[in-house]
């Protein structure tokens, strides 16, 4: 046992002051652990959401040393203990108390995107034919466990504070999910171009680097979804057949 | 007078996981107005961490499967004191309960032609489990959240439910408080489902969150709702076991159906040396036969290790108590057997890659929490305090309690698991009866006049909520609450005792006394202290439940296990429930009442199952 230090951000969005905590440290301890030990014996009103503590809720987002992490997936062995460690809310969403932001904005953004919509069923009983190949891509964007690191740690949400014209990382595999479902008619291109703001991700990975899913956020997502974007609306050949043609993406498809 | 808003909805109801949601989703469908009202943020329950599938008889990997099998293996599996008719209604309606999911955009594992892909699991006769990965419940939430956020449905997230009112004989509304401010909302409505989940939180080693504390339970009993089957509870036999601060956090029974073994320290598998009668003709008679099962030979049959989780968990009690267990009071669970008999069969078989697209999330929890590769180490795996079949009686059609307007559904609503539920079962149960919630609490509500709200009711609750904040007393929420976590761990776990459960009444009494002087320090504000010191008196209901329905059960059944009455009683315990009801002197009153006779179709269908013999229960 070791006695390790918290420095752990406190206060509303007022007011806002790091205060020192000790906490007794054990083998495979965990930050969310030493939390807990911290709000059991030293600050009973210490503010953090948690739920499921093994990295499948998405709830215990903050920034620990200054990195956007899940608390109850980062072992404090992992952590250099010489010197405090440093825990706060994460910095793209307006703090409402100590390490809990409020992030209904991400919530609001969601509702906006066109939901899924399949075509008709391919059986009678009102079933689908689906290849494990097909269901691969959708799937890896759907182990999304929703803990918003992706939209912290994105600079055009965190400094720029776009939020009103981007919907950020989490939002865009999201969408490739919906898109890339073999099943799904719907289009949702024109929206990611004109509303959701793609443009602004100059695809620097840091979301990827950051997502405890290991999701590609990047590469397999985002990417492909500018591409379909750029082949929708700046292909001169494809304009050009649009121009007479008027094909629709799914419907040409199907 | 407490200050409140006042939030109106047709139907109100109360918890966002599956079974909440699924509620929303079909109450919302039918033209009522619907408020969700949860905990924790929307897409957090603990339906996230259901992990191995969804039970329901498609028959799209064994084509002998249907849903009379089913419903005797769920029967079969709670050793006959289920709610027959839940069971066969839940039986019959899983099937097209996942084909909706599909149809709001889940994307199951596939068949190699293209169809929903299920697995084997414990007491399933047949793969039965639609699922994805070991992240079905993951799945499963967002694709209820996804589609429900465009149906309408009002979701006001983080906050607590402290009381449900009540107008007359009817359900009126509920009080609850949101964590980030602590202010008071009332929720005015015709109809209340309860959704709220399990009971976890009451044990010391639990796969549950700090949500899970019996607030369901404990609000529908406050109101004169009764519980039913209390003592049965689910020690899930595969927890992790270290480091410590991960213990009780789920292993998957994925990872059995996938073709892990169990081993004790002298690497002995001892599932093959205690396979209880009634599972006999079941159960592969060697490794090679049970390995074959795993690969989906319709000739074989399942591993020991897919046994019930009731048995499966009392046999690693047994292990680690006769001193054959792990280094840290668990015993092994290893993939690395199966590996190497499939790896003879099946040239150019890579564990590590065959592991990791089987069990992802596993791979990732043993990895990053425990340190260890799970494709090429053993785990180390116990007990963990997983499920509750206890809970609110509802009807069985239309989950509707004996209070007029107040439905419960999923984990809080009891009846179709009976002593012992099997792995897969819940998330079914969250959809079929979840629906079926949601459909009547907006039939009544429909029905039925608007009710009134009457303060003095609220002005109650919302002073006794807020009682610690004006109290200086010693008395630690987070103390009192570990107290009886040890306490019920030790003297009402696994392994049952009369005089240790009476010591645990004498305990609760004591917890009560302290929890009613409990204190809490700083503001209403995102107060985890406070949160925890209003959890108490849910904790404490329930554990009270649990301690005396395992007295009054003086046998052993499913989940409950008495070192004192080591086998099962038919003739005085084989047919009958306990119930749970408030007293008129406020104090918890239990008895016992007889199951209704089941139809013959459905002894035919167990008897089907069971080498054409009707189990004594059922005769």
């Amino acid at each position: 046992m070791a006695t390790v230090t918290f420095r752990v951000s406190r206060g509303d969005a007022t007011k806002t002051e790091f205060k020192d905590y000790t906490a007794e440290t054990g083998e495979g301890m965990v930050v969310l652990d030493a939390l807990h030990q911290i709000q059991a014996t030293q600050a009973p009103d210490l503010a953090c959401r948690w739920n499921c503590k093994a990295g499948k809720c998405g709830s215990c987002s903050a920034e620990i040393n200054g990195v956007p992490k899940l608390m109850c997936m980062t072992r404090l062995d992992d952590l250099p203990t010489d010197a405090p460690i440093i825990v706060e809310p994460m910095q793209a969403f307006p703090k409402v108390k100590d390490l809990v932001t409020d992030v209904s904005w991400n919530y609001e953004v969601k509702k906006k995107i066109k939901k899924f919509k399949p075509r008709k069923p391919d059986n009678a009983d009102g079933t689908w034919k689906m290849m494990q190949e097909d269901a691969d891509r959708p799937q890896e964007f759907r182990k999304c466990i929703e803990c918003f690191l992706c939209q912290d740690v994105c600079h055009v949400l965190r400094d720029h504070h776009k939020h009103d014209e981007f919907i950020g990382p989490r939002f865009f595999v999201y969408t490739a999910a919906l898109e890339m479902n073999p099943l799904d008619t719907e289009d949702r291109i024109s929206d990611l171009k004109n509303r959701d703001g793609i443009g602004y991700c100059n695809i620097t990975k840091c979301c990827t680097k950051v997502c405890p899913e290991h999701i590609t956020i990047t590469d397999n997502a985002i990417i492909p979804l500018k591409e379909r974007v750029v082949d929708e609306f700046y292909d001169p050949v494809l304009k050009l057949i649009q121009l007479v043609f008027r094909p629709r993406k799914k419907e040409s498809e199907a | 007078m407490a200050d409140y808003q006042t939030h109106e909805h047709d139907v109100i109801v109360i918890g966002a996981g599956g079974a909440g949601l699924r509620a929303a989703i079909e109450a919302s469908a039918s033209g009522v107005s619907v408020g969700l009202v949860c905990k924790s943020l929307l897409g957090k329950a603990h339906t996230v961490m259901a992990e191995g599938g969804i039970a329901a008889a498609l028959a799209n990997v064994d084509d002998r499967d249907n849903w009379k099998v089913h419903f005797a293996d769920t029967m079969r599996g709670g050793q006959y004191v289920n709610n027959w008719r839940m069971a066969q209604l839940h039986a019959q309606e899983a099937p097209a309960r996942v084909r909706e999911l599909e149809a709001w955009g889940a994307v199951f594992d596939r068949t190699p032609d293209g169809k929903i892909l299920q697995r084997n699991f414990g007491g399933h006769k047949y793969p039965r489990l639609a699922h994805v990965g070991d992240r079905t419940g993951l799945e499963l939430i967002r694709t209820l959240q996804d589609h429900g956020i465009h149906q309408g449905i009002s979701v006001y997230m983080e906050r607590t439910v402290v009381r449900l009112l009540k107008d007359g004989d009817r359900i009126s509304g509920a009080l609850a408080y949101d964590r980030e401010r602590g202010r008071w909302t009332v929720f005015k409505a015709k109809a209340i489902i309860l959704a709220t989940g399990g009971i976890g939180k009451a044990y010391k080693i639990t796969s549950n969150s700090w949500e899970y504390t019996g607030d369901g339970h404990t609000l529908a009993y406050d109101v004169g709702a009764e519980l039913i089957d209390m003592e049965f509870v689910q020690f899930h036999p595969t927890g992790m076991v270290w480091p410590p601060s991960v213990r009780g956090i789920l292993v998957t029974e994925g990872v059995r159906g996938e073709g892990g073994v169990l081993r004790n320290k002298e690497g002995k598998r001892f599932m093959f040396g205690d396979i209880p009668e009634n599972y006999k003709p079941q159960t592969a008679a060697d490794e090679e036969e049970g390995f074959r099962y795993v690969l989906g030979d319709k000739e074989a049959r399942r591993p020991p290790e897919l046994l019930t989780r009731d048995h499966v968990a009392r046999c690693i009690v047994r292990e680690v108590k006769e001193g054959r267990g792990s280094p840290h009071g668990g015993v092994f669970l290893e993939l690395q057997t199966f590996a190497e008999w499939f790896g003879k069969k099946s040239k150019g078989f890579n564990a590590a890659e065959h592991w990791k697209k089987k069990l992802p999330s596993m791979y990732h929890q043993f990895k990053e929490l425990g340190g260890l590769d799970l494709t090429k180490e053993s785990m180390e795996v116990g007990p963990t305090t997983h499920y509750m079949m206890g809970g609110v009686r509802v009807d069985s059609d239309s989950q509707m309690s004996r209070i007029p307007g107040l439905f419960a559904c999923g984990e809080c609503a009891a009846g179709i698991n009976g002593a012992n539920r099997l792995g897969g079962n819940s998330l079914s149960d969250l959809l079929v009866l979840g629906k079926r919630a949601g459909e009547y609490a907006a039939q009544y509500a429909k029905a039925n006049p608007a009710t009134t709200i009457h303060t003095e009711q609220v002005d109650s609750a919302a002073k006794w909520a807020l009682a610690p904040f004006d109290r200086t007393s010693d008395e630690n929420p987070f103390k009192i609450q570990a107290d009886l976590q040890d306490m019920m761990q030790d003297l009402v776990g696994i392994v049952r005792k009369e005089d240790e459960m009476q010591r645990a009444l004498e305990g609760l009494e004591k917890l009560k006394a302290r929890a009613a002087k409990v204190q809490v320090t700083g503001n209403r504000e995102y107060n985890p202290g406070w949160h925890t010191a209003l959890d108490l008196h849910n904790l404490l209901t329930v554990s009270e439940g649990i301690t005396i329905g395992a007295i009054l059960r003086k046998e052993s059944r499913g989940a409950q296990f008495r070192d004192d009455y080591p086998k099962k009683d038919n003739a005085k315990f084989g047919k009958v429930n306990s119930i749970i009801a408030k007293g008129p002197d406020g104090k918890m009153q239990i008895r016992l009442e007889e199951i209704p006779a089941m139809p013959q179709e459905l002894k035919d269908a167990v008897m089907a199952e069971a080498g054409g013999v009707l189990p004594d229960e059922l005769k």
